[in-house]
Order: structure tokens, then sequence, then C-alpha cells
């Protein structure tokens, strides 16, 4: 009852409607935003299991390049939390 | 068939932990300059923003190339196990680490954001960079120093003329 009322006060407050807007646009960009890395970092790590699988002496090398492509990856996941931060509390 | 799963063979130290540590101590070269930044334009409160934010950025790389370390000495699997799940609990701690402090008297938070962005990307450029050198011209790599009062395998007087 109490979210009922909420959303009939918020359907003739501006302020509320902005506050929502706010909070739904923030919440969907970390979501997307979240979701390519993942995917991202999926497949990097499958790739550099395989090349490791094949070439065990180069273990080293593909591991070091696997946590850079990782750091990167994740550097978007960074970007959607920042405008996350930005849209919801700036 | 037997699917045990093989260590990796890796000399030396774990590679993802020696790079997180070369990018730890390469931070610290950064802090003057988003110290000064910070201060032109946020003031005191921009500076301990900034700081923060490059401690989060520090801490995430180094606990994130812990969980591979660990996992690389386990077997391959793992080690891709302990890099999607390191992801998700590393997003979920910073979240929490900026969440704690954001209503606190001394944080701005556009520093604290840019500061998270920059110098996370600055670090793994500049860590790209010496790595693909690294790789490209294997010669250059410095090597680790010997000791000169460790005996070697191939010495038999193994005290140091002065």
């Amino acid at each position: 009852m109490s979210a009922l009322t909420y959303l009939a006060e918020a359907a003739v407050d501006p302020k509320a409607q902005q506050n929502i807007a706010a909070a739904s646009g923030a919440g969907i960009a970390y979501g997307l935003a979240a979701i390519g890395p993942a995917l991202g970092i999926g497949y990097l790590v499958g790739q550099a299991v395989q090349a490791i699988a094949r070439q065990p002496e180069s273990a080293g090398q593909v591991q070091t390049t696997m946590f850079l492509g990782i750091a990167f990856t994740e550097a978007l996941a960074l970007i959607g939390f920042v405008v996350f931060i930005l849209l919801k509390f700036v | 068939m037997t699917d045990v799963a093989e260590p990796l063979a890796v000399d030396g130290p774990p590679p993802a932990w020696a790079v997180a540590i070369d990018m730890a101590k390469r931070s610290v070269w950064l802090l003057p300059v988003l110290v000064i930044v910070s201060a032109a334009f946020w003031g005191m409160d921009g500076v301990l923003s900034s700081v923060y934010a490059l401690g989060i950025v520090i801490c995430n790389f180094l606990l994130a190339a812990w969980l591979l370390a660990i996992g690389g000495r386990i077997g391959p699997a793992v080690m891709g196990g302990f890099a999607l799940i390191g992801f998700l609990l590393r997003l979920g701690l910073i979240f929490i680490a900026v969440m704690l402090v954001k209503d606190a008297a001394w944080v701005e938070l556009v520093p604290l954001g840019i500061t998270l962005v920059v110098t996370h990307l600055v670090l793994l450029f500049w860590e790209m960079r010496h790595v693909s050198s690294a790789l490209a011209f294997p010669g250059l790599k410095p090597g680790p120093t010997p000791n000169p009062y460790l005996p070697t395998p191939d010495s038999s007087s193994t005290t140091p003329t002065a």
C-alpha cells in the first residue's frame, strides 16, 4: 500500500519523478555496464586456459597478458559504476 | 583417462601478482599528479577522495592478482572460476567501499569517480607498455639480482672479494 501511495504522489511531484528516473537510469546503466565485461572476461579466461593447455611452457606469458586483459575489460564496468554514482548521488 | 588438473608450469612468483605489485609501485608516481590536480579543482576534499580512489584501485588489482595466483596454483579451471567470481566479488567490494563513504564530509564524488577510472586506465596502459616491451625484447627485461653471499651451483668459492 505504501508503494502505491508513493507512486501516486510521484505522479504529481516532479521532484519525485526526477528521483525515480535517476535511480532507474543509474541501476540500468550499472547493470548493463556489468554484462559486457562479464562476457568479455569469460571469453578471455576461456581462451587463456585453452592457450595454457596447448602450450603449458608459455603459461607465465599467457597469465600476464590475461591479467592485463581482465583489468582492461573491467575498466568498462568501472566506468559504468562511476556513471551510476554520478547519476544517483550528484 | 583421468581429468586431474595439473598445476600451471610457472617458475618464480605468480605472473599476475608480479604485474599487480609493479602497478602498485607505479602508482606512487601518479600520486603527486593526482594530489595537485585534485587540490587545484576540488581542494582538500578532492585530494582525500582521489587518494581514497587510488587506494581502491590498487586494492582491486592486488585482490585480483591474489585470487588468480591462488587459482593458478590449483589448476586452470579453478583459475578461470576465480577470475569470474573475483570479478563479481571485486565489483561488490568497490560498490561497498564507495557507498560507505559517500555521505562523509570529506568526500567529493566527482574526483573520486574520475580518479577511479583514470588511474585504472593509466596504470594499465603504463604496465602494458612495459610488458609488451619485455615480450618484444626479452634481453632488456631486468632479471633477479644474484646474491653474492649465497653459493652458486657452479662455483666452489662463495666468499666475494671486496
